[in-house]
């Protein structure tokens, strides 16, 4: 909201620098966001009277003006403007001066025609048409046009003339106080800030006779949504321009100037907050106003020329057959001011903040007036807002005001009290402010302290118990002043959980094992689960929608972290990246069976790469050093054919004691091309949960074996389709306890070897715990393994 | 005979130091060895001859011959040495490397940005003696708004422009919703923060992200006062950002604290005197802080009588972005792996 420094101080006596006045109002708690003033940059732009026009001796286009500038001799300007004659006022950027846009203006010749200097239009001065009456877009302002009165001679400086020397601040007013929507609401926050005195003088005016009820009647048929309505009619409307001043303050608060009767209306709404609207009485069909619910499907055009769907929730003003107006919102078109405008209904009124917002948010229809009632306006400014209507129209000599007044009010007239409780607020605060500067904050506000009771006036409808005056207090003895202290508490430890510290090891070993750490969105598209081939009763497609996403691309909660992973290494090699190497904990949202509950929230660790000559091995690695980093059980690797987003000869399952914890493998070629990547993708994704729960238990210390290990050689000829996990097991089970370890270092396949088959050689270890193995023991262990391979159909390779 | 035999003794000494003299590898030093002391040698030669000698003089003789051969082991053994020293210099001439060429790669990887500051701001907490509390990202609207004193319809809300699954069921807009499951499961004293991710309707441009990360921070005790706040703010301030960050605290309004405040630190860059980073303000906005409002407490079942507590919260993005000098949000969330191993 702009607030004009000029207008502020008609209430308060504040004369400190814009900088320092943003910076205390900003402490506190009027937050001020800038300030601005045009005449820091419009310079040396001055008021000249055109004296004499002749034409110029080498260009049709092109006149040459001799105009009075106040001083001593005139000067000449060559202009191929149209619009001036003799006798005009116009705005004259003199040689060496700066427009509103900041461009520089020096006396030059025109063909072949000195000019010292140029004539303004109202743009250049940064203005529009709606901000001087009767000024014209395509050509000079003239200043003395007759449509306002000006108090201007040649020679005076155009920023005084037009008011462009006040600085403009913009202040951001949080969401409870809709009374600080105003300049007064401002000014009195100002006025305590600096401790300066504050009034707001009471509207007087004067009626002319007559009677509202033998023009209007008014029925409030719904007084939750209305709790208010207050209307006053004004005869004999002359329809004119605003005066500058009015003009002035409207521009400087952003609200384009139309007319002294709608110009009344926002004027009352900027300076008091509460929005005001004018119907034209002509147009109050049958004299009647409803305050009523829209029918279902009822339509109507608002000011802005729209056609409006209303519905039952929607709150209108009606005249006996149709809404002429969206309750708190916006006017309709049917009952609009017009230049022939006799008679006019001013409305004041009091809307259901609820409602306001609902019927805004609905309607797409966000007005000045919307984001005052949204917020919830104290019943009593209806009734200041309307006298200070009538006062500006006696001001301005723009009509007569009817006697009498209509006022439907509901509101429950309130009085709020809260005990006053200084001792209690410099301990909550840890301030020490003395009762007197407390009582003395309080009653800068607009609150009386008597008998250690505050009475809060209704405009506050913020403050409801000793909190909200504490902050009171705090926000303008200063939050500078409270002294930083560190709090004492209970001896308790703090520190990670035993789950939160395995998550931070997690990543140290993923990080270890080469991966980068990438974050993605938890939503996703749709789409994703076509891309990563799950079939069309995969359960994991029941995910989550969101209502109103952002678009279909993150229109549900992903239930699987793989295709986020993907689309990362699809970009990544769309960049041209030579290499990828990522991970993610992410979490997956699993809808639960009633929807009425929430989702279950899982984390995944998902890994993935290209690149770099990796393959399956390089990802089967990875998963290794995971598990040994995290100290899982003993995990067994199980091909795994079905997994429709995983290559079916290239993924395996990761099984701990008999329970799948995880997959890695490479992804499915057709996947990959679903993602535009014509390369190897691989992929890990193991549910954290079932990672954690398969920790083994800590190790202990073992000692060092007392006997030699001897090393022995085994190649083996076995069918293709043999894996060599199974071998693995299968000698384990022969050799017995003294195997220590086994190892592969070879594996063959080609002309050596018979066709369907390979060679696998492994290396055992054995070792005893009680002797130093000899030869038979070794030849006996080694004799029993091979026949018992043999006996499986896997051979010694000789 | 006597004297034919010390003079070739003598001679095989004098032979003998001036060959070794000019000895120039390991190789032809064994051969000389051999030539001198082998057994078909110079000086096995010489002593064969020792028994056509009178036996009275064979002692002398003998001493002589065993001298000449002591002389000779000795001055092999030395030149030995010296070989070999040579032979390892010029072995370690032999494999110099260029060292400029690139080291082979053995790379781990990388931590997120975010990751990297926000385990700076989890362990600063913990050290202050706070644990970590979590919640859902999917959140019952009660836990999002309602508890938080922010029923339908209340202004506050416009600023939080919110997903939706149902009327009840959102995506969380704060992480201030875990304060209220918080003090729905602990009593006091409560000291925890929360970090996560939140969630609102914001069109994706290079300062908004329909996804961000918040970190909430909650201490429930006796006597907290608005002094603490300021107290534990300007502590994690410093730990973060370092000892001469100062801290300020301004009036705001969040409905589920009373009084409210925004919290801004001085500018890391230019220190508060104002500069093109923190647009000449010289402070640089990190988030809302506040007491926790009574009506919270009551709410909870908390004594407002006996407790008191302040809440805070802080964008994490904000802070990564500054701290790394990133001007564009999207890039956090983009992960190309060229921004993730610069860092």
């Amino acid at each position: 909201m702009n607030v004009p420094y000029r207008w502020l101080r008609e209430y308060t006596d504040i004369n400190v620098e814009p900088k320092k006045f943003a910076h205390e109002m900003n402490m506190t708690g009027t937050e001020t966001t800038g300030f601005s003033c045009a005449a820091d940059t419009i310079k040396n732009v001055v008021a000249g009277l055109i004296e004499k026009i002749e034409s110029h001796p080498n260009a049709d286009k092109l006149v040459i003006c001799s105009v009075n500038v106040g001083k001593k001799d005139n000067i000449q300007i060559v202009t191929a403007a149209k619009n001036m004659k003799v006798g005009d006022l116009v705005p004259v950027a003199l040689d060496g001066s700066v427009l509103a846009s900041g461009k520089e203006i020096h006396a030059g010749e025109l063909r072949g025609v000195m000019s010292y200097g140029m004539f303004c239009s109202v743009e250049e001065l940064g203005l529009t048409v709606n901000d001087f009456p009767g000024s014209v877009a395509d050509g000079l302002l003239i200043l003395n046009n007759g449509a306002c009165e000006l108090n201007v001679a040649p020679g005076d400086d155009i920023c005084r003339v037009l008011s462009l020397d006040d600085t403009v601040f913009v202040v951001d007013i949080v969401t409870n106080r809709p009374d600080c929507l105003s300049i007064i609401g401002v000014a009195r926050e100002a006025a305590c800030t600096f401790r300066k005195p504050f009034e707001v003088k009471k509207p007087v005016y004067t009626t002319g006779g007559g009677n509202i009820a033998d023009y209007l009647s008014v029925s409030v048929k719904d007084v939750e949504l209305c709790k208010r309505y207050m209307a006053r009619v004004v005869k004999d409307i002359k329809i004119a321009p605003s005066p500058l001043w009015l003009v002035e303050k409207l521009r400087d608060c952003g609200v384009r100037a139309i007319n002294n009767i709608v110009d009344i209306t926002n004027y009352v709404m900027l300076e008091y907050g509460q929005p005001m609207h004018a119907f034209d009485y002509e147009c109050v069909g049958g004299g009647k106003i409803t305050v009523r619910r829209a029918e279902n499907g009822e339509k109507m055009n608002t000011l802005d020329g729209q056609e409006r769907e209303l519905d039952a929730e929607t709150l209108v003003i009606a005249d006996a057959e149709k809404p002429i107006a969206v309750a708190g919102v916006m006017g309709g078109e049917n009952s609009e001011i017009k230049p022939e405008t006799k008679t006019v209904v001013f409305e004041s009124a009091n809307f259901f903040a609820p409602s306001v917002r609902k019927t805004s948010k609905k309607l797409g229809l966000r007005t000045e007036s919307s984001a005052r009632f949204e917020k919830g306006l104290d019943p009593l400014l209806a009734e200041e807002a309307l006298d200070r209507a009538c006062e500006l129209i006696c001001m301005l000599g723009a009509g007569t005001v009817v006697d009498g007044t209509i006022d439907i009010n509901n509101a429950k007239p309130e009085i709020r009290t809260v005990p006053f409780e200084y001792d209690w607020i410099n301990s909550y605060i840890n301030i020490n402010a003395s009762k007197e500067e407390m009582i003395d904050i309080l009653e800068r506000l607009g609150m009386k302290v008597e008998n250690g009771t505050i009475t809060v006036p209704s405009f506050r409808s913020d403050i409801e118990n000793k909190y909200d005056i504490a902050e009171e207090i705090a926000k303008f003895y200063g939050y500078d002043r409270i002294e930083p202290l560190f709090f004492k508490a209970d001896v308790k430890s703090g520190g990670y959980t035993k789950e939160q510290k395995f998550e931070i090891r997690l990543g140290e070993a993923l990080r270890a094992a080469g991966l980068d750490e990438i974050l993605t969105y938890s939503f996703v598209s749709p789409k994703c689960f076509d891309k990563i081939r799950l079939p069309s009763d995969a359960p994991e497609r029941n995910a989550m929608k969101i209502k109103n996403p952002l678009g279909e691309d993150t229109s549900i909660m992903r239930t699987s972290a793989l295709p986020s992973m993907l689309e990362v290494l699809a970009r990544n090699y769309n960049f041209r990246n030579p290499a990828a190497n990522l991970y993610e904990i992410a979490t997956v949202y699993i809808k639960n069976a009633d929807e009425t509950k929430l989702p279950d929230e899982k984390k995944i660790v998902c890994a993935g790469f290209y690149g770099n000559k990796g393959d399956f091995y390089t990802m089967k690695g990875i998963v290794e050093s995971i598990l040994a980093a995290m100290n899982t059980k003993t995990c067994e690797f199980v091909p795994c054919k079905n997994n429709p987003s995983y290559h079916p000869g290239r993924a395996a399952e990761i099984i701990a004691d008999g329970k799948k914890i995880g997959i890695f493998g490479q992804i499915h070629p057709l996947v990959a091309k679903n993602y535009g990547v014509n390369d190897e993708l691989y992929a890990a994704e193991i549910p954290f949960d079932a990672l954690y729960e398969a920790t083994a238990p800590e190790k202990t210390f073992t000692p060092l074996p007392k006997f030699p290990a001897v090393t022995r050689d085994l190649a083996l000829i076995c069918k293709d389709e043999t894996s060599s996990g199974e071998i693995e097991k299968k000698i384990r089970a022969l050799a017995g306890p003294c195997l220590e370890k086994i190892e592969i270092f070879d594996v063959y396949k080609g002309a050596q070897v018979a066709f369907g088959h390979k060679s696998i050689a492994y290396a055992l270890v054995l070792r005893s715990e009680e002797k130093t193995l000899g030869e038979n023991d070794i030849d006996q262990i080694m004799t029993n393994i091979i026949n018992g391979l043999e006996k499986d159909g896997i051979s010694l390779r000789r | 005979m006597e004297l034919n035999i010390r003079e070739q003794l003598e001679q095989i000494r004098a032979n003998a130091k001036e060959k070794l003299s000019q000895i120039k590898s390991s190789e032809e030093l064994e051969n000389l060895k051999v030539k001198l002391l082998g057994k078909k040698g110079e000086l096995t030669n010489v002593l064969s001859q020792m028994g056509k000698l009178p036996a009275e003089m064979r002692p002398a003789i003998g001493q002589s011959a065993n001298e000449v051969r002591s002389f000779i082991e000795d001055r092999i053994k030395a030149a030995k040495q010296q070989l070999e020293e040579l032979e390892l210099q010029k072995k370690l001439e032999d494999e110099k490397l260029d060292v400029t060429l690139p080291g082979k790669s053995f790379r781990t990887g990388k931590k997120h940005p975010c990751s990297v500051v926000l385990d700076e701001v989890k362990d600063a907490f913990i050290s202050m003696g706070f644990t970590v509390a979590s919640g859902p990202e999917v959140e019952y609207d009660y836990y999002n708004f309602e508890a938080l004193n922010i029923p339908k319809y209340h202004p506050a809300r416009d600023t939080q422009d919110t997903f939706y699954f149902s009327d009840d069921i959102l995506l969380r807009t704060q992480t201030s919703s875990v304060q209220i499951r918080t003090m729905e499961k602990m009593k006091p004293p409560i000291r925890i923060i929360s970090p996560g991710r939140v969630y609102r309707i914001d069109e994706v441009d290079a300062t908004h992200s329909p996804i961000f990360h918040q970190i909430e921070g909650l201490v429930v005790d006796k006597g907290i006062t608005m002094s603490h706040l300021k107290g534990a703010l300007d502590i994690i301030a410093k730990k973060l950002f370092g000892e001469n960050i100062k801290t300020r605290i301004r009036p705001d309004y969040f409905p589920f604290t009373e009084p409210s405040a925004e919290i801004s630190i001085s500018c890391f860059k230019c220190g508060g005197e104002g500069c093109k980073f923190c647009k000449g303000e010289g402070w640089i906005e990190i988030g809302g802080a506040g007491m926790v409002n009574p009506k919270v407490l009551d709410l909870l079942g908390i004594d407002t009588n006996e407790y008191s507590g302040f809440a805070f919260g802080m964008g994490l993005e904000r802070l990564v972005l500054r701290r790394y000098n990133i001007d564009d949000i999207r890039m956090l969330f983009e992960n190309d792996v060229r921004f993730l191993e610069s860092l």
